[in-house]
């Protein structure tokens, strides 16, 4: 019997098998930021454990709230910056170099193909997009990869989501994992890896793929994967390129990490996106799903960009296409929040952000912020935000705020008109 | 060997998310103690008032999907520090239902039919979990017994008193 990646990733990182159903892995890197881990070391200083299992295979980043909007988050701040300067930790993301750790990470080509990776944040599903298993934990779970370089979990089935079809001018991975959130519902995938395949995932940017993977935790799903190809092995060639010969030997390699013809799958759904509109939601769930077109007319009071989700260069540049030359309407606010340093010195050499701020949006920091409705951006009860992210739950950006979750271009269309739009209806 | 059970709390909903169990706002809180007050202050559900509701439970009862959203742990410490030792469910949002787990609280899947009818009892109810037997008692106006099934490696942790000391005397 065939094995899936993430059969082959479980089974070449066992360290041990307690039970038929559970496993626990070693680690390949554990990644920490401000907001899960700070209580973490405590704990851990608390109980005399106050040591790092590995400080090469540990990354952290301050990335929730920065810059510090008060004396609690700038306690945050201090904990993790002086547990890693203690521990020797020197992949630590501060201000200048910090941005939002599913965009900084990968960025920086800690993530490989094969990987086994932790994170205490749910959105680590991200990294499945370069065909590693990258799972959201909890604080013990936390406490215990930082000591020991493990974590349990049950041994996951492989839901294939297949995506055939051709995706058609300003629809995106965005709306593509909307739809997909909407058919599967929140927990259509819990305890599930969701495994995307198909010529649609085939010919999606790494980007794109990590916009698919990090919302697969919405339909209740351990990790997102794709499998690994030459899209992989390009984007991390900066980063491999001591560790093989030829880029087609890399791809060859990653190949071994491909699941097996034969390999078993607890379900199989096939999605075509050739006549997919973009999607948007309308409640407090990530399933609760509609075309654009049926959400259109809907009053805005801000436009919210960035994210792990969708503030990336692809992103941006998706966006700006469509607002270059045009004006958020009046009375809309628009935050731009890059995600990575390296993003937002992309989009200012490329003149994004020129085309942003005179539309008359606020640039921001890379940061989280008002993503978790913590700073930059918070709503106040009654507003409405056209959001790229990847929440609406309520009170997610601010309490009695409501969030629309859409794409990038779909967020811009909202801004222009002041209300909810169709982006294929924004003449260029 | 620690028992568990108490007072119900019905928390009659699917999909209650940790945004709900508690905003990210306080995830600046360094101390577990510190969130007691702000147990479900955004829980979306008809009639429910944190401020009164919450007073002496020991269990929570609710549908499917508890837990989902964020990993934060502070949703089960948030119970843990209101003296919430319990949760049972339809089903449990993976990341939720090991952090449970990994602070040696158990989450226990009953079946659809079973939770409808602990929802039907009324009065005041009182629950007894027997992680051993793998069996609770609810008791209202009548009494009911289940059996449930709990991952030998699930229970465990709840007998080691969570994950941190089961990986440390073992890894
Ligand atoms: S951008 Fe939002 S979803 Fe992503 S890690 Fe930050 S808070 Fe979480």
């Amino acid at each position: 019997m065939g094995q899936t990646i993430t059969e082959k990733i479980f089974a070449s990182h066992l360290r041990d098998k307690p039970t038929a159903e559970n496993a626990v892995l070693d680690l390949d890197v554990v990644m920490c930021h401000e907001i899960t881990t700070p209580i973490a070391i405590t704990d851990l200083m608390e109980r005399g454990m106050d040591r790092v299992f590995d400080k090469n295979r540990i990354k952290a980043v301050i990335d929730h709230v920065t810059p510090s909007k008060d004396s609690k988050t700038a306690t945050q701040a201090k904990i993790l910056r002086d547990w890693a300067r203690r521990h020797g930790i020197k992949d630590f993301f501060d201000i200048g170099a910090n941005g939002v750790c599913h965009a900084l990470f990968p960025e920086k080509g800690f993530i490989r193909p094969g990987y086994t990776v932790i994170m205490g944040d749910s959105h680590t599903c991200t990294h499945g997009a370069f065909g590693a298993f990258a799972a959201g934990i909890g604080t013990t779970d936390l406490e215990v990869g930082i000591l020991k370089g493990v974590c349990t979990f049950r041994l996951p089935q492989t839901m294939k989501i297949e995506i055939v079809g051709r995706l058609t001018d300003n629809v995106s991975a965005k709306d593509v994992i909307l739809y997909i959130i909407k058919e599967l519902t929140v927990n259509g995938a819990t305890d599930k890896v969701m495994e995307f395949v198909g010529p649609v995932v085939d010919k999606m940017s790494m980007e794109s793929r990590m916009t698919l993977c990090n919302m697969a935790i919405e339909a209740g799903a351990t990790c997102g994967v794709c499998l690994p190809d030459r899209v992989t092995a390009e984007y991390l060639w900066p980063f491999i390129r001591d560790e093989y010969s030829s880029l087609d030997e890399a791809v060859a390699d990653f190949a071994g990490w491909h699941s097996d013809p034969d390999a078993a799958f607890a379900e199989t759904r096939t999605f075509d996106v050739s006549s997919l509109v973009p999607q948007v939601t309308y409640g407090f769930k990530p399933d609760e799903v509609k075309d654009v077109t049926e959400m259109a007319g809907t009053e805005v009071d801000q436009i919210y960009m960035g994210s792990c989700t969708n503030g990336r260069i692809e992103d941006l540049r998706a966006a700006a296409a469509l607002l270059r030359g045009k004006k958020l309407a009046a009375g809309v606010r628009g935050i731009l929040s890059p995600a990575t340093p390296a993003v937002f010195s992309q989009a200012n050499d490329e003149g994004l952000l020129k085309i942003f701020m005179e539309a008359g949006f606020c640039v921001t920091n890379p940061t989280c912020g008002a993503c978790l409705g913590m700073s930059n951006g918070v709503l106040a009860p009654g507003e409405v935000c056209a959001s790229t992210t990847n929440r609406n739950f309520n009170g997610r950006m601010g309490k009695g705020g409501m969030v629309h979750l859409m794409s990038p271009v779909s967020a811009v269309a909202a801004g222009i008109n002041g209300f909810i739009t169709d982006p294929r209806t924004i003449k260029g | 060997m620690k028992t568990f059970g108490g007072s119900a709390l019905m928390l009659d909903r699917n999909d209650i998310n940790t945004d709900e169990i508690i905003p990210a706002k306080y995830l600046t809180e360094n101390s577990k103690p510190a969130l007691k007050p702000f147990i479900l202050e955004d829980l979306k559900l008809d009639g429910f008032n944190p401020a009164t509701d919450i007073n002496n439970k020991g269990v929570i009862v609710t549908r499917n999907n508890f837990g989902c959203g964020s990993s934060r742990e502070h949703a089960v410490w948030v119970f843990e520090v209101n003296e919430i030792n319990v949760v049972i469910a339809e089903s449990f949002a993976r990341i939720f239902r090991q952090n449970m787990f990994n602070c040696g609280m158990p989450a226990i899947e009953l079946k659809k039919e079973e939770i409808n009818d602990i929802f039907t009892l009324s009065g005041p109810v009182e629950i007894a979990v027997d992680p051993e037997k793998n069996t609770l008692t609810a008791k209202g106006d009548r009494e009911l017994t289940f059996s449930f099934d709990l991952n030998p490696f699930d229970r465990d942790l709840v007998l080691a008193g969570g994950w941190l000391a089961y990986a440390d005397k073992k890894y």
